[in-house]
């Protein structure tokens, strides 16, 4: 027998049964789907994060406490000791690869405006901390090296705080009340949009790193230091510097683990990069799971049908029919029916996947490969699902299948 | 005539039943369709099989068109033992040798009459073009020329008893095993195919078994074995042979 005449055979038998055939391969249909919409966002959430990373520079250096335990951001911040300003003084004068550092401490805070008051991310910091993070203001001034003397009671603030708090009136001269203390709003904060995360980078406000530790915490130890490294090529230097400046400082021995940590750009942008892998490849293998139902579905129909058409087969059987060529027949339908499956599947993930990556503000990037290989994988399904109930079919005793009711 | 041909036997006969038996089923429900039938059938024959129904008539019929294995004895084409045969030269001898016209037609049901017709001929692998061409032609030798779209579900019993027979004779087989070619049609229309029956035999030199009851049918054929209870009872020539 042709194979043209097969596949004659398996699309007439398909089509004979519309409603059946696409009720079938709608299990084919989500489980592609599914593969390439995951993949899609991985791939969209990948760029994203690599992108924001970038950003930031690659010449950024984060100096946190907590040994360097391969764990995201290190061990207990409490345990250990945090830094001084000291610390801070010595690493700018000290560290040639360094061109900057900056005190960073946070703190969760409400703030009160007039009527309203919301909870946000309260940063203290030094000024050079805003040129490292590369973040200026749209509005008024940042925050500058009289503020920080003088401990000035100014602030700056993000978007959403103008949005949520002074309901879009100019925020610029306006006072917020902080705790007890009363501040004086000199900048507004360019808008960053939401993190891959989903944080709402806007939600911020800053005050001098001086104001912070004398009036919201009442400690002056340092959190955390943000580092410009000198050059994107002195990085690795300027983080060899500080570990050895820390060392020293900190009294640690020769073979005692750190009690710090320096991170840099990339480390993060791989841990970024490792989490959306592992979260895409797991979504992506509960997809690959609703694509094998999809082809037990395939089967169980096949399975019908062959007890069905038993009659058919007896009949083609006793004109000559061999039992490779049952055997064809009933497997094409079960492969037709997953590759029409899979390329509804790939029409429909990749249309999902261009709308969702556009409602969550993620870059879209067709998975070409994903596509392809999800599309082979349903093929796959289907000759394998394809092939018990077609071998069913060709082991039929010609004379018991013609008297089959 | 026939006898000439089937004593001496230099060349071993086209189909030969040797010690046949057929067993439905085990113990207690064991139904025996054959009890050790013989039969010779030698090239261009015409016979007829008649005996009360339930006979085995059709039991046979399937061992000689290789639907079906026997439980003891031996099947052989032309000296040929079949039992030793793989499933695909089976295959292979129902599509090119013989001819099957079911007692039940057995068509494809939602399907066309020319695409019924044509099916042995996809098997043998022959191009759509040719096949639809030599479906025509069959289907017009039974009479059913213009119906060829015709559903099955569409035509009268015995339309569908000449769809099977076109069926049968596309393939241009030797053999036409037939099972009750005209048990479903009236006398006129039986005359009709028996007429082509005869026509196949003696001018294609075609060998021709059929099934029948019918004694006036039977008369066209120039044998007739006549079963009992799934022996052979008597086995002779026609007395009375077509002119
Ligand atoms: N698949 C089967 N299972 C069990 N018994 C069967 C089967 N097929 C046939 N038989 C039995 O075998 C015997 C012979 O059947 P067969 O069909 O050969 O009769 P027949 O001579 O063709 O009769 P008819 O003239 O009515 O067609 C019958 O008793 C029948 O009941
Ligand atoms: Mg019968």
């Amino acid at each position: 027998m042709r194979l043209r005449d097969t596949l004659t055979l398996a699309f007439s038998a398909l089509l004979r049964n519309k409603m059946r055939s696409l009720l079938t391969t709608l299990g084919v249909v989500i489980g592609v789907a599914a593969v390439i919409l995951m993949q899609a966002l991985g791939l969209g959430a990948t760029a994203k994060v690599t992108g924001e990373i970038a950003s930031m520079g690659s010449n950024m250096l984060v100096l946190m406490p907590g040994g360097n335990q391969r764990q995201p951001f290190g061990g207990s911040f409490l345990a250990v000791p945090l830094f001084t300003q000291r610390d801070l003084a010595a690493i700018e004068s000290e560290c040639d690869a360094v061109r900057l550092a900056a005190a960073s401490n946070t703190r969760s805070v409400n703030i009160v405006v007039g009527e309203r008051s919301r909870s946000t991310n309260l940063y203290g910091v030094t000024p050079s901390w805003f040129e490292i993070r590369e973040w200026g203001v749209a509005r008024g001034r940042l925050l500058d090296d009289s503020d920080l003397q003088q401990g000035a009671k100014r602030c700056l603030i993000g978007q959403t705080l103008v949005r949520e708090l002074f309901l879009d009136q100019d925020p610029l001269g306006a006072e917020l009340r902080l705790h007890d203390l009363t501040c004086e709003v000199v900048g507004v904060m360019v808008e960053k949009g939401t993190s891959t995360f989903g944080a709402d980078q806007d939600d911020v406000a800053f005050m001098p790193y001086t104001t912070f530790v004398r009036r919201i915490t009442g400690d002056d130890h340092v959190a955390m230091i943000m580092i410009s490294a000198a050059s994107d090529e002195r990085t690795d230097e300027a983080k060899a510097q500080i570990e050895a400046l820390m060392r020293q400082r900190r009294r640690i021995m020769k073979g005692e683990d750190d009690d710090f940590s320096v991170r840099d750009m990339r480390e993060i942008q791989t841990l970024m990069s490792t989490v959306t892998g592992v979260l895409t490849t797991l979504l992506a293998s509960v997809a690959a799971i609703s694509l094998i139902v999809g082809g037990i579905g395939i089967m169980n129909i096949m399975l019908v049908s062959v007890t069905e058409r038993t009659r058919e087969i007896g009949i083609r059987m006793a004109v000559g029919a061999r039992g490779g060529d049952i055997l064809a027949q009933f497997l094409l339908e079960a492969v037709v029916l997953a590759a029409f499956g899979g390329a509804i599947g790939v029409v429909i993930g990749l249309g999902l996947a261009y709308a969702l990556a556009a409602a969550l503000a993620l870059p879209f990037s067709a998975p070409v490969d994903g596509a392809l290989v999800a599309f082979a994988f349903a093929l796959a399904v289907g000759v394998i699902f394809g092939v018990f109930p077609a071998r069913k079919a060709a082991r039929l005793r010609p004379i018991e299948a013609l008297r089959f009711e | 005539m026939v006898e000439a041909i089937a004593e001496p036997a230099a060349a071993p006969p086209l189909l030969e039943l040797r010690g046949v038996t057929k067993v439905y089923g085990e113990g207690e429900a064991a139904v025996h369709a054959l009890r050790g039938v013989d039969l010779a059938i030698q090239r261009g024959e015409f016979v007829a099989i008649l005996g009360t129904s339930g006979c085995g008539k059709s039991t046979a019929m399937n061992m000689l068109g290789c639907l079906d294995a026997p439980t003891a004895g031996e099947y052989r084409i032309e000296g040929v033992s079949v039992g030793a045969l793989p499933a695909d030269v089976l295959a292979a001898l129902r599509n090119r040798r013989f001819g099957f016209i079911f007692q039940g037609f057995n068509l494809l049901s939602r399907t066309s009459a020319i695409d019924n017709v044509e099916l042995p001929l996809i098997y043998a692998g022959v191009p759509r073009r040719e096949r639809l061409q030599r479906a025509r032609e069959a289907l017009a030798l039974v009479g059913l020329a213009g119906r060829e779209s015709a559903r099955s579900t569409q035509l009268s019993g015995g339309q569908q008893q000449r769809v099977a027979i076109a069926r049968a004779l596309v393939s241009r087989p030797e053999v036409i095993l037939a099972d009750e070619p005209t048990g479903n049609l009236d006398s006129r229309t039986g005359a009709e195919i028996m007429a082509l029956l005869t026509r196949l035999n003696q001018e294609l030199g075609l060998t021709v078994v059929m099934v029948t009851h019918d004694r006036e049918i039977a008369a066209h054929a120039r044998r007739h074995v006549v079963f009992r209870d799934g022996r052979i009872l008597s086995d002779a020539a026609n007395e009375r042979p077509p002119s």
